[in-house]
């Protein structure tokens, strides 16, 4: 799903935040990716949603080489991956529907259907009774929940996810991660960024690890190509 | 990513779908109206009266130009005799002036005839009656074809006609009239002017309201953008916004003028009377306010265009 070839990303102000990056991440995987603060890990997903281009090398997601896309593609390109944010970007001046409905207006869906969705979506979440609320009156575990319904609305293929759980506490964390585990059971690859070494080790996916820009591979994942 | 864009049957589809999609981002740009009344309505007075000052100078053109249609635009030549001549004297001579090549009409007017109008009109009647004689001259209006109402040549016959023996005085009645036409000729140009000026001041205030708009946005726009919407999806609310702000303008500016000239019609129809005449204020009439109003939606359009051209392509997600 995710191929990174010999990728290099140089910020200006000439900090190298990858250095040649190469690794494979198979279809319907789902994967860690940790390092120390300032490793690069925002960086390297930043990569694969197009919002950041490498200085060299090549980016491939689901077999397109992004260093061909044009600007006007990129928000299709997006729209096939679900993104995750500590921060969660929301809305606050929209309901909990409105935020989770966002993905499928963009995309031109029916009104039915968004409706049909966005309560599946809050549903698989745990949120459905609080379709009618604002963000704000919701607790951050639940706001983190509404920002996961709102990046599988669409039914991407890839969820990306950056310290999704940087904010919560030990059990709230784990019932995030076992939801991202429900959307890779059903075929979804996930890459999670995250600092929580327990967490990780105790889930038991493949990791990636940067240090430096620098990427050591977890052997459970394919030699890249 | 092959089929990114794949159609979906839940989609809508085009046109219908899309036509929907448009009106309904078109009622939801009105949302902003509703969210901040105050300020939205500010923006809107202030560019109402942009707009309603080259709307309202265009009217009183308007105007001045019915009161000047009164006349045909051809010169007309009050010949004045001299009042020892009896008017059967002065009759001959308005049937041989009707065999000049250069006149195309000639109406005659006794003492006594000239004396009954102005008594009509003028609201002197009992002045006059005072009078032991009449003191108003025999008349003799002249119109000359139209082939010699241009200038020069109306400044021959008016000297021929200067020169005849029963001659008190001859006027040329145009003259006052070309003035005004001269006046409003310069009026023109200095409404073009000012209708320029502030059709900028209203591309201005639109492009500026939208560019605050937008910068007040900009977490939503990051979002929008991160989760896959597209450039035309995000510039659309904000142009139909300033859409509105042009057409809400332009209503109030409808609006303004209308009511200015209601209140000024009563008093101009007062005056008219005095002068006998039929004219009366016209207002903007549907044709010139749907005008204003395109043209105000129009520099909504722009204006909005203009701010969501230089600004909307500045915020990327980082
Ligand atoms: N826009 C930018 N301009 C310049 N340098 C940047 C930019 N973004 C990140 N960097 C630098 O690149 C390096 C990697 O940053 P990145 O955000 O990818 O780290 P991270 O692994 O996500 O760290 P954290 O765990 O703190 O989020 C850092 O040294 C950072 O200072
Ligand atoms: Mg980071």
């Amino acid at each position: 799903m995710i191929q990174f070839h010999h990728v290099f990303k140089r910020y200006p102000g000439g900090h190298e935040a990858l250095s040649d990056v190469s690794f494979t991440l198979p279809r319907e995987t789902m994967a860690f990716l940790t390092g120390h603060s300032g490793a690069g890990k925002s960086t390297l997903l930043k990569l694969v949603s197009l919002i950041e281009r490498p200085t060299r090398g090549q980016v491939l997601v689901d077999g397109v080489n992004l260093g061909a896309t044009r600007r006007r593609r990129i928000p299709y390109i997006r729209r096939r991956i679900g993104m995750i944010f500590q921060d969660h970007r929301l809305l606050y001046d929209r309901t909990v529907f409105d935020n989770v409905a966002l993905p499928l207006v963009i995309s031109g869906y029916r009104h039915q259907e968004i409706a049909r969705r966005v309560r599946a979506a809050l549903d698989k979440v745990g949120l459905l009774g609080k379709e009618r609320l604002y963000p704000v009156t919701l607790s951050g575990g639940e706001q983190q929940r509404v920002g996961i319904a709102r990046a599988v609305v669409n039914k991407p293929p890839l969820l990306l996810a950056d310290e999704p759980t940087g904010n919560l506490d030990p059990a709230l964390s784990l019932e995030i991660m076992h939801l991202f585990e429900q959307f890779n059971q059903v075929g979804v690859t996930v890459l999670i960024a995250t600092h929580d070494l327990g967490l990780v080790q105790r889930l038991g996916h493949p990791v990636l690890t940067l240090d430096h820009g620098r990427l050591q591979a977890d052997a459970r994942l394919p030699e890249p190509a | 990513m092959a089929g990114a864009d794949r159609r979906q049957p839940a989609r809508h589809s085009l046109p219908g779908g899309l036509v929907l999609s448009h009106l309904r981002t078109l009622i939801a740009s009105l949302g902003v109206f509703y969210r901040t009344p105050f300020s939205s309505l500010m923006t809107s007075a202030v560019l109402g009266i942009a707009l309603a000052l080259p709307a309202g100078l265009y009217l009183i053109l308007v105007n001045i130009q019915q009161l000047g249609a009164g006349w045909d635009g051809t010169a007309r030549i009050s010949l004045f005799i001299k009042r020892s001549v009896p008017d059967a004297e002065a009759a001959q001579l308005a049937r041989r002036l009707r065999q000049w090549p250069e006149i195309a009409q000639v109406t005659f007017r006794t003492r006594a005839q000239a004396l009954e109008e102005f008594r009509r009109h003028s609201g002197f009647a009992g002045a006059l009656r005072a009078l032991k004689e009449n003191p108003l001259p025999a008349v003799i209006i002249i119109q000359p074809t139209r082939r010699h109402s241009e200038p020069r040549a109306i400044a021959a016959l008016l000297e021929r006609l200067r020169q005849l023996p029963l001659t008190a005085r001859a006027q040329l009645d145009l003259q006052w009239v070309k003035r005004l036409f001269s006046i409003m000729e310069i009026g023109q140009r200095a409404v073009h002017v000012i209708a320029g000026l502030l059709a900028l001041a209203v591309l201005l205030i639109i492009g500026n309201t939208i560019r605050l708009d937008i910068q007040n946005r900009r977490d939503e726009i990051i979002i929008a953008k991160l989760i896959g919407a597209t450039d035309a999806f995000i510039r659309r609310p904000f142009l139909y916004g300033g859409l509105w702000y042009g057409l809400i303008g332009g209503a109030l500016a409808w609006l303004m003028v209308e009511v200015a000239i209601g209140l000024l019609a009563g008093p101009v129809q007062r005056l008219a009377t005095l002068y006998a005449s039929q004219f009366s204020l016209t207002g903007l009439g549907l044709l010139p306010g749907l005008t204003l109003l395109g043209i105000a939606a129009l520099l909504g359009l722009a204006g909005s265009w203009l701010a969501v051209r230089r600004h909307l392509s500045a915020i990327e997600p980082t």
